[in-house]
């Protein structure tokens, strides 16, 4: 058996945000966008500090990264850790396992948490990402943990030679099929319409031998008893409704802005993201927003980080202009 | 050939500056039909011997030893303070991959130099006064993972009526397929509550007092 390690904790442990002390900003949320904004901000001189569930953020998820430019191939995890390991440099303080339930705007911007702490900031940098999209199906939420996944690379190895599904058309998608094609017996891929993952990403699924592929195709139902046992699909393309027999689903079908705490603090759009303009502002002054919570059409690692740094700059110069 | 590359090592030598007092780390195995056991004695052994505070005892199952620990399966680690003093800290399986860190993050713990929590927590903490048992399963491919593991093993190291044992899912089959594992991180508290996923430490108390 191989033996591979995934370490992952630094050296520096982290010093906490203090909750009171007033910070030029608060950056809510550790992904690629949240830290490089914290990057950004501090070599400004800004006092700033980092508040998150989890530093990394979805990326974690992420297997392998082939498209952030200088990497030409890094397991998300690692590169996480390099962006980490880059902001802890600057003694940026970062607390984790805080979740956010209400920003206010009254002389300051105060941060409330659902462990009743509030936090204080001149301006906020919103970089909280997004959530796995459900498929909004009978059967997903009861069979959640019972065969529905949303994390190949965590569940994946527990179905050794079974028969698996992967719903989604996209690089996350078909990334995990190709994984999950190494373990796994057999691998179905069913999207709705056409694949928009990259080409080198489906010539590569092309190759696997194990992978059947079914486009056109919609998911009706989950079903099973203890655990899941059944998919029912629709084929649009016939209209023949047929049930498929897998021990477990993997649902890449995107994702969904993570934005419940700003309560109509600011203006989104009807996919529920942050409006925000090329400068990263949001409709409210002193909030801003960045990475995949913001309605910038590409979610990828790499604009993710940029949209942070101009989120960052933007508020150093609102700052600097005692707008505040 | 080591199992530990040169440059983990390092990393996690450093990371084990921190320990604060003596770990007693008791790996038991069992000489046939444990396939991971040698690996595992191989990994232990090249972890403990990376600082001095860490004390390495390797035994086998049928060790009377083994019985007082509460061993069902092996490989198991369990981490003793100084004093031998046993929290109810387990690893079941060997925690390679991401679990690496659970393993650290507990030795750490174990040595007396684990993250201090806010007030409210431990007093929340301290309150727990029935017997709780703490199963997470896992996979070593899983990024969410260790969170889990390490806070369970937390509960179980400040409060005397709390276990807390990391299970390998790959490894241990048969008790996964009877919790009817298919999703990591899995957390089975007292049989029948279940979480899924890295739970904040608010989640694990909600369920203990939810008993």
């Amino acid at each position: 058996m191989a033996i591979e390690f995934s370490l992952n904790i630094g050296p520096v442990k982290s010093k906490r945000v203090e909750s009171d002390k007033l910070y030029d900003t608060l950056i809510i949320g550790g992904g690629p966008a949240g830290l490089n904004a914290a990057l950004y901000a501090k070599r400004k001189g800004l006092q700033v500090g980092i508040l998150t569930q989890k530093v990394g953020g979805q990326v974690l998820d992420t297997k392998i990264v082939e498209n952030y430019l200088g990497h030409a191939k890094i397991t998300g995890e690692e590169l996480m850790k390099e962006f980490e390991e880059h902001v802890k440099e600057y003694d940026v303080p970062i607390s984790d396992e805080i979740q956010v339930t209400q920003i206010e705007c009254k002389e300051y911007k105060e941060i409330h948490t659902a462990r009743n702490e509030t936090y204080k900031a001149k301006t906020v940098i919103f970089a909280t990402g997004s959530i796995p999209r459900m498929l909004g199906v009978p059967g997903e939420k009861e069979y959640n943990g019972k065969g529905v996944s949303y994390c190949a690379i965590c569940d994946g190895s527990l179905y050794q030679d079974g028969i698996v599904m992967v719903v989604g058309g996209g690089n996350a998608a078909i990334g995990s099929a190709i994984d999950l094609s190494r373990i796994a017996k057999k691998v179905m891929i069913v999207h709705r319409s056409k694949f928009r993952a990259d080409q080198i990403l489906l010539d590569r699924l092309n190759e696997q031998e194990n992978i059947e592929i079914y486009l056109g195709t919609e998911i009706k139902e989950i079903i099973g008893q203890s655990r899941m046992t059944n998919v029912t699909v629709l084929d649009k393309n016939t209209g023949q409704v047929r049930s498929i027999k897998v021990e477990g689903i993997f649902i890449e079908i995107g994702h969904v802005p993570k934005t419940e705490c700003l309560k109509g603090l600011v203006k989104l759009d009807n996919k529920g993201e942050i409006i925000v303009d090329a400068n990263g502002e949001t409709s409210e002054p002193g909030i801003f927003a960045a990475g995949d919570v913001a309605n910038v059409k590409y979610k990828q690692i790499i604009i993710a980080a940029a949209e942070g740094a101009k989120a960052a700059l933007s508020a150093t110069e609102y700052i600097n202009k005692g707008k505040h | 050939m080591a199992m530990i590359d040169d440059n983990s090592k390092k990393q996690i030598k450093t990371l084990f500056e921190q320990l604060k007092e003596q770990v007693n780390v008791v790996l038991v195995v069992k000489e046939e039909e444990c396939e991971t056991c040698s690996d595992t004695k191989t990994f232990v052994t090249e972890m403990t011997d990376l600082n001095e505070k860490l004390v390495l005892e390797v035994i086998d199952v049928s060790d009377e030893k083994a019985k007082t620990l509460g061993v069902t399966m092996t490989p198991a680690i369990i981490l003793l303070d100084k004093d031998n003093k046993d929290y109810g800290i387990k690893f079941y399986g060997i925690p390679a991959g991401h679990e690496i860190n659970s393993f650290i993050m507990g030795l750490i713990e174990v040595s007396g130099a684990g993250e201090v929590l806010p007030d409210d927590v431990i007093a929340r903490i301290e309150k727990i006064d029935k017997p709780v048992d703490i199963k997470v399963f896992i996979t070593l491919s899983c990024p969410h993972c260790p969170g889990a593991v390490a806070k369970a093993h937390k509960l179980a190291f400040m409060n005397k009526n709390v276990n807390a044992q990391m299970i390998e899912a790959n490894t241990f089959n048969e008790i996964s397929t009877k919790y009817n594992v298919s999703g990591v991180p899995k957390i089975v508290i007292n049989e029948d509550t279940e979480l899924l996923g890295d739970q904040p430490l608010d989640a694990f108390l909600n369920s203990i007092e939810g008993l």
